[in-house]
């Protein structure tokens, strides 16, 4: 059982990326979420928290359910928000990432939860901002709070995370998913299995704590959790992958194949599903998913995040 | 204008020199290297600092001035300011510029802007092909007839082998030297860093080495099919320099060049992303960076240059993915060659010569590279035990995109002389107080 940091280890502080936070403040977010999740079960779902605190969500990229799940988030912990698709307003005039946000942060917000298509983005902008930031998926980099969203349904799932055999299947050179997931993943003490057609597997994933496996039958054998990610049809054009039919047919993740996994293993996906391409609908509609639970306690994982960078009185 | 540099350390390896010297120059010209040289009536003596150096001037070649065209970025005049007070008495500046340098009345017009600026002497670079687009050849002729120096297109590979093979044999005909970008577009993709582990973690887009590497064995190919010479330009990987090993054992006309950032940094330094770190050819791996250390000790890496590429601050404000490749040098080179590979102990003073000013001028074929009785007096005087803080704020260039603000550094310039003209003078060496500006 790792040590849980005091509820103010994360005050003031941004969140870009999973490296910068300790097993013990991993841990914090994932027992406040507990607390936050039962107020997400009352009829009245909101609490003062936040209250006065300005939150503006700036998505350059478009989302749906990232967005939908922290202005929820949001508005249980009484932030005053708003939400800018920026992809569709100034950006386009040619204005800068950062005279955007220099445009914002005039307006005194407490809080920036940015979604960038650019690797690094939220990081060059927290080097410039008074506001806190939560990365809410720069490019290819991280997508912090979806990890903590898995852990938190992991743990739920399964009572722990320590030794838990994690498979993770799909196109991993380009998600922001698995790459915060290894680093939570490994911080917390469970081993990590990838696998993908190899011009899908980044250069060096060995180095960040994976082991890569030739096939998804390898993968799946024993494990505890099935992870699948987002196979972006846009972004396969025909050098990555010969067809979709043949990427079901290779990697796609079929009764047969979960039954190679323990009979307890959970499935998970972080959405939007591409059914029959990475994932059959008997699988994902069946016994073992927990893709609505995972969006279900990413609203209270967002709001525990929330009020730990934001909450509390200002001394 | 008459005076000797009295009792300096002179390091002038085309000439087997290193020990006290004096050096005196007339009318801008060398007249004699010697000991004790004694000074007649009229003659000033300028003393040599203890502890500075005296060598050839120093040549760059490989720089983009950015005129015309882009003179936000950089003018002939800001960047020949920037290459004095780097201690280089020459550059010679790549053709992508607006329009490129494909024509002689661009080559004249920076010949123009060199000669009005009146510092260091700048060398132009013509395009290879016309609009450096890779389908026609340039004039190289004409080009070769106002001034150029060399053929490049560089910052667009030369995209088919026989269009390479056709610049190798008409400017070999012209006795042109050609310098290749070496870089298989195809393989690079969208790529934006070195592939690898870090590329990896951080999300951004890989080019692999081999990229360049296949890029490289092929114009060492096309130079022994065509027997003309070639120069591989801001080579960066192992591969890279292997090739270019067994090109030259196997009697090909190949050199090749390192930048400063190669030997100095790794893909390491991408994390945090800073823009100032994103160039191309990126920053390599450890294991490449060894083999830079390696070539340049050895002899197979025939010069340093700075590929100094300057882009404004607004330009480099872009997310990492969106902003520009490229860095400046010309203000830094000299300070990280001291302190990285002098000091370091990879090579000694007199191959840093021969790195920086020697085979600069012997594979450019341009006057200099050596302090030699009757040759235009162009003389770099380092200070290679003083304390540099490196500034961007402080540097001549209208830029200030590199990625190494505030390092501390042991070695710098202490003047620049050119056609016998004192150019730059540091005021941190106070020693030099005299000398007249």
């Amino acid at each position: 059982m790792t040590a849980v940091a005091p509820v103010t280890a994360l005050r003031g502080r941004h969140l870009l990326s999973i490296a910068d936070l300790s097993p013990a403040e991993i841990t914090l977010i994932l027992d406040t979420a507990d607390a936050m999740k039962e107020v997400g079960e009352r009829t009245i779902k909101k609490v003062p928290a936040l209250r006065g605190r300005t939150i503006v969500n700036l998505f350059f990229e478009p989302s749906t359910r990232t967005r939908t799940s922290f202005e929820i988030a949001e508005k249980r912990l009484s932030a005053d928000t708003l939400s800018l698709a920026v992809s569709t307003s100034s950006v386009v005039k040619g204005e800068t990432l950062l005279d955007t946000v220099d445009n914002i942060e005039a307006m005194s917000p407490d809080m920036l939860v940015v979604r960038h298509a650019s690797s690094g983005a939220c990081q060059q902008l927290a080097r410039r901002c008074r506001s806190r930031i939560v990365n809410a998926g720069d490019g290819m980099h991280e997508h912090p709070t979806q990890a903590l969203l898995d852990a938190y349904t992991m743990r739920q799932r399964k009572g722990r995370i320590d030794g838990l055999q994690v498979a993770i299947v799909g196109d991993l050179a380009h998600s922001r998913v698995l790459r915060s997931n290894l680093l939570l993943l490994r911080k917390m003490g469970a081993s990590i299995r990838v696998t993908a057609p190899r011009p899908l597997i980044p250069a060096g994933i060995e180095a960040l704590g994976a082991t890569p496996c030739r096939t998804i039958e390898e993968a799946v054998d024993g494990a505890d959790v099935v992870m699948m990610l987002r196979i972006q049809l846009e972004r396969m054009q025909t050098l990555f992958l010969p067809s979709l039919r043949e990427y079901f047919a290779l990697f796609g993740l079929t009764a047969d194949r979960m039954a190679l996994a323990r009979p307890d293993a959970i499935v998970m996906h972080p959405g939007p599903m591409n059914r029959g391409v990475e994932i059959a609908s008997e699988v994902a509609d069946g016994p073992q998913a927990v893709i609505l639970e995972q969006v279900a306690n990413g609203v209270a994982v967002r709001m525990a995040v929330l009020y730990l960078l934001a909450g509390g009185s200002e001394d | 204008m008459h005076y000797i540099l009295r009792n300096g350390r002179v390091v002038d390896p085309a000439h087997g020199r290193d020990g006290q010297f004096d050096v005196e120059v007339r009318d801008g010209v060398i007249v004699r290297v010697g000991t004790t040289l004694a000074a007649a009536d009229g003659v000033t003596v300028l003393h040599v600092p203890p502890g500075c150096v005296v060598t050839p001037g120093l040549i760059d070649m490989h720089v983009h001035l950015r005129e015309p065209g882009q003179e936000h970025k950089e003018t002939v005049a800001s960047g020949a300011a920037a290459a004095v007070a780097g201690g280089f008495t020459a550059v010679a500046c790549m053709p992508n510029t607006a329009p490129v340098n494909d024509s002689a009345a661009v080559t004249r017009y920076i010949l123009d802007q060199a000669a009005a600026a009146n510092l260091a002497r700048v060398y132009p670079i013509g395009a290879a092909s016309v609009g450096s687009k890779g389908e026609q050849l340039a004039e190289i002729g004409e080009l070769k007839a106002a001034g150029c120096v060399a053929v490049s297109d560089d910052g667009h590979p030369i995209r088919t082998a026989l269009l390479m093979r056709r610049v190798l044999e008409y400017a070999g005909m012209l006795d042109v030297l050609v310098i290749d970008h070496c870089e298989d577009p195809t393989l690079k993709g969208d790529g934006v860093v070195h592939e690898g582990a870090v590329a990896s973690e951080l999300g951004l887009r890989g080019i692999p080495g081999e990229a360049e590497e296949l890029w490289v064995e092929r114009d060492i190919t096309l130079a022994g099919l065509t027997r003309s010479p070639v120069h591989i330009a801001h080579l960066s990987t192992a591969g890279s320099l292997r090739a270019v090993r067994a090109g030259k054992a196997r009697g090909i006309a190949v050199t090749c060049e390192v930048m400063p950032h190669h030997f100095v940094l790794t893909d390491e330094a991408l994390r945090g992303y800073d823009t100032n770190t994103k160039m191309n050819p990126p920053l390599r791996g450890s294991a490449d960076l060894e083999e830079m250390l390696r070539g340049l000790a050895d002899g197979s890496i025939d010069v340093i240059a700075t590929d100094h590429a300057p882009h404004h601050a607004d330009e480099k404000a872009l997310s990492y993915d969106q902003a520009p490749f490229g860095i400046t040098g010309l203000e830094t080179a000299v300070s990280l060659t001291l302190d990285r590979l002098v000091h370091a102990g990879v090579i000694g003073l007199s191959r840093m010569v021969e790195l920086l000013s020697a085979n600069p001028a012997r594979i450019l074929k341009v006057p200099g590279g050596a302090l030699a009785e009757g040759a235009p007096a162009d003389i770099t005087v380092l200070a290679p035990d003083l304390p540099v803080t490196v500034r961007a704020a402080a540097m001549r260039s209208l830029s200030r995109n590199m990625p190494f603000e505030g390092w501390q550094l042991r070695g710098g310039v202490a003047a620049t002389i050119v056609g016998g003209r004192l150019v730059y003078r540091n005021t941190a060496v106070e020693a030099l107080a005299g000398w007249l500006a």
